[in-house]
């Protein structure tokens, strides 16, 4: 599927711009004609797979690797050009954050802030109030050796925003933390986001994190943006020539009911299969959990999917209860970000 | 008055702006704050110092000098009653003479200095690239050059202070224990032979961090370093005793042929810093060394045997200090380009 550039709506210009962004390590391109446009105030998630040049995409919007080619604006600045003003405006938290070990939460917090040469008075206030914000201030004179994984990722936006920034970026920021932890970072970043106008550009492997907190997403694999914009428009990309897809569960199936069904006005399209012979390609868990209420049955049931052009589910009820067929379940198909995830991935490793 | 403090700011911009390539030099910065580069140096020379690495070695080199004292106190004082040392430059000897026992302040820092300046400087990336800890630290508004560059500054100046309170240390003790005065000129020398010590242990720093860079691991790098530092101290000059032997002219050979070997044996030591650094401390510590190259009878004939003016001291051995310099520069320069190109990624 071709990308389709996300022009900036009105009044949003955007802050992170990427155009035909490319990097080539040897043979292999990491990232291969990227373009992105990231509105100011917004949280935008990159999601692709390991390997898919997340972090090496973000390296290059800090200056911190050169592009092969195309051309990267942050606040509108070129980050090789002028990487201090950009690192001194974007907060970075690579993944796995590392501090140092045999230093206080403080000190770290600090010699961050005097890197960015914020006078010492002022930094301290700071840190202490940031350190409260993410729930340290009891673990502010302990060393970071002693810290857990959650403590450590909060020190590390704690760390991000002691330097004011513009733009935050977080690479992988839930990675290994426990489900609770995870809320909670969320939480966090959501709320920072939405209080400060903070820009949170934020990278994952993990789309049930991304969907609850992102404003728009952005697909990446292999180095190619495949889709990108919020996740219901991601479901409607997905949702090939706007087709609805009903699925439903029916007891004593046979041909006549097929005929029925496929005479309905709308429907494109009559798929069915026993319940007992779902391969689990097409989506087992939903198959499963349309049958679940039928265990009994289960031999008897068929699952039955129908592809029409608008929601013909009252339609199909209807018809099958008359025909003498037993509706057992019925569900309208929508696409979650699981299957966003599953099609497009499958379709970037395939290509 | 005025005019000339506005042009020396300006000048200094423009200057700072030529070193970064224009546009950044405004970069707004609270006054009084110290720039990211001092920030750096203060926190790894408090880190260097809160080390038990660094009191490790400072204890093993203060109790060496300490050791070689005593030895160099024992042979001066049974010296003078022999009547057999040149009083003329007695202080000095304090740092080359010994009874035997054990060797001599200068050969304990030729021999252990490299060690300090491997030990500071063999984890001074891969460490951070290791804790994750280089990719947080790059991303903040510093350069990377600053970056090296000021893990090599915190550790050189703390080897400058470690090497000249060292110095000073034996200079004291030596002043109580023989009671005779330094002249100035014997100060100087020494201050002049801690310098050039410095010097030694930082080409040995610079070489270890160009290792850390090279190498992800902190035990490859440390070991690569102690590898090449023994190479150095022991074999490098067996080997060239061996290709000297090997190729010697026979000694009926012309004289031309004579000295011509010796010279190109000369260079061939002169490769090793530590050969380099033996012959800066002979210079400078023992004012009777006249060359360092070999002489004829006919080039020695109606010298005087008096001991070298500090000047002229300093004049022989200038070589080979440009030469220690030289070798520092170089090891930095490849440090800087090969960091430049690496990939920033944490633990990767």
């Amino acid at each position: 599927m071709e990308a389709t550039p996300w022009t900036a709506s009105a009044g949003a210009e955007p802050i992170i711009e990427l155009k035909g962004l490319k990097k080539r390590y040897g043979e292999q391109m990491a990232v291969n004609g990227l373009d992105l446009h990231i509105a100011k105030g917004e949280i935008f998630g990159l999601l692709g797979p390991n390997g898919a040049g997340k972090t090496t995409t973000i390296l290059m919007m800090l200056g911190l690797t050169e592009p092969t080619g195309g051309s990267v604006r942050v606040c509108g600045l070129d980050p090789a050009r002028n990487p201090l003003t950009v690192k001194r405006r974007v907060g970075y938290m690579p993944d796995d954050v590392g501090f140092y070990e045999d230093r206080t939460a403080l000190d770290n917090l600090m010699f961050t802030a005097r890197l960015n040469r914020i006078p010492s008075a002022q930094a301290r206030q700071l840190a202490d109030r940031l350190l409260e914000r993410v729930g340290l201030a009891e673990a502010r004179d302990k060393k970071v050796g002693a810290f857990s994984r959650g403590m450590r990722q909060r020190l590390g936006i704690a760390d991000v925003l002691i330097k004011q920034p513009d733009i935050v970026i977080l690479d992988e920021p839930t990675l290994g933390i426990d489900p609770e932890g995870v809320r909670e970072l969320l939480r966090l970043i959501r709320e920072l986001s939405r209080q400060d106008g903070l820009t949170v550009l934020l990278s994952s492997h993990h789309l049930h994190q991304v969907q609850q907190i992102c404003d728009r997403v952005g697909l990446f694999v292999r180095g190619e943006l495949i889709a990108q914009g919020d996740v219901p428009s991601l479901a409607r990309q997905l949702d090939q020539d706007g087709t609805v897809t009903v699925e439903l569960a029916v007891g004593g199936w046979n041909d006549r009911l097929a005929e029925t069904l496929a005479s309905l006005p709308g429907v494109k399209e009559v798929r069915a299969e026993n319940a007992s012979e779902i391969d689990s390609e097409t989506g087992a868990a939903d198959a499963a959990q349309i049958a679940a209420p039928t265990t009994e049955d289960a031999v008897d049931t068929t699952l039955v999917a129908l592809v029409c052009d608008r929601d013909v589910a009252s339609e199909a009820s209807a018809a099958i209860v008359q025909g003498g067929g037993r509706l057992l379940a019925m569900k309208r198909k929508q696409y979650g970000l699981d299957d966003i995830y599953h099609r497009y991935f499958e379709g970037g490793t395939r290509a | 008055m005025k005019d000339t403090a506005i042009g020396a700011a300006r000048w200094r911009s423009w200057i700072t702006g030529l070193r970064r390539g224009g546009k950044e030099a405004s970069l707004s910065a609270a006054p009084g704050t110290p720039s990211p580069f001092w920030v750096i140096v203060q926190k790894e020379f408090g880190d260097h110092m809160r080390s038990w690495r660094f009191g490790i070695l400072i204890g093993i080199i203060a109790l060496a000098c300490i050791g070689s004292i005593y030895a160099a106190v024992t042979a001066l004082q049974s010296g003078v009653e022999a009547q057999a040392t040149d009083t003329e430059y007695l202080f000095l000897q304090m740092f080359t003479a010994s009874d035997g026992s054990l060797p001599t302040f200068a050969t304990f820092v030729t021999f252990l200095g490299p060690l300090m300046g491997i030990a500071l400087g063999f984890d001074a990336v891969n460490a951070e690239r290791n804790k994750g800890t280089l990719g947080r630290l790059l991303s903040q508004p510093v350069y990377r050059d600053d970056f090296i560059l000021a893990k090599f500054t915190a550790s050189l100046l703390l080897i400058a202070v470690a090497l000249y309170a060292l110095g000073f240390l034996v200079m004291g003790l030596g002043l109580l224990t023989i009671g005779y005065p330094p002249t100035p000129e014997e100060f100087i020398r020494v201050a002049l032979f801690l310098f050039v010590a410095v010097v030694y242990v930082g080409f040995w720093l610079n070489l270890s961090i160009l290792f850390s860079i090279r190498f992800r691991q902190a035990a490859t790098s440390a070991l690569s370093g102690i590898a090449l530092w023994l190479f150095f101290s022991i074999f490098y000059g067996m080997i060239v005793g061996l290709i000297e032997k090997a190729t010697a002219p026979a000694e009926t050979s012309a004289l031309s042929i004579l000295i011509r070997h010796a010279e190109q044996m000369l260079l061939l030591n002169r490769l090793s810093p530590s050969f380099l650094f033996t012959e800066l401390t002979t210079t400078l510590l023992t004012p009777g060394v006249r060359s360092l190259g070999p002489l004829t009878t006919a080039q020695v004939v109606g010298a005087i045997a008096s001991p070298l003016p500090l000047g002229q001291s300093i004049l022989l051995c200038w070589p080979q200090l440009v030469g220690l310099l030289a070798a520092t520069m170089i090891c930095f320069g490849i440090s800087y380009a090969l960091f430049m190109r690496q990939e920033i990624r944490s633990r990767a």
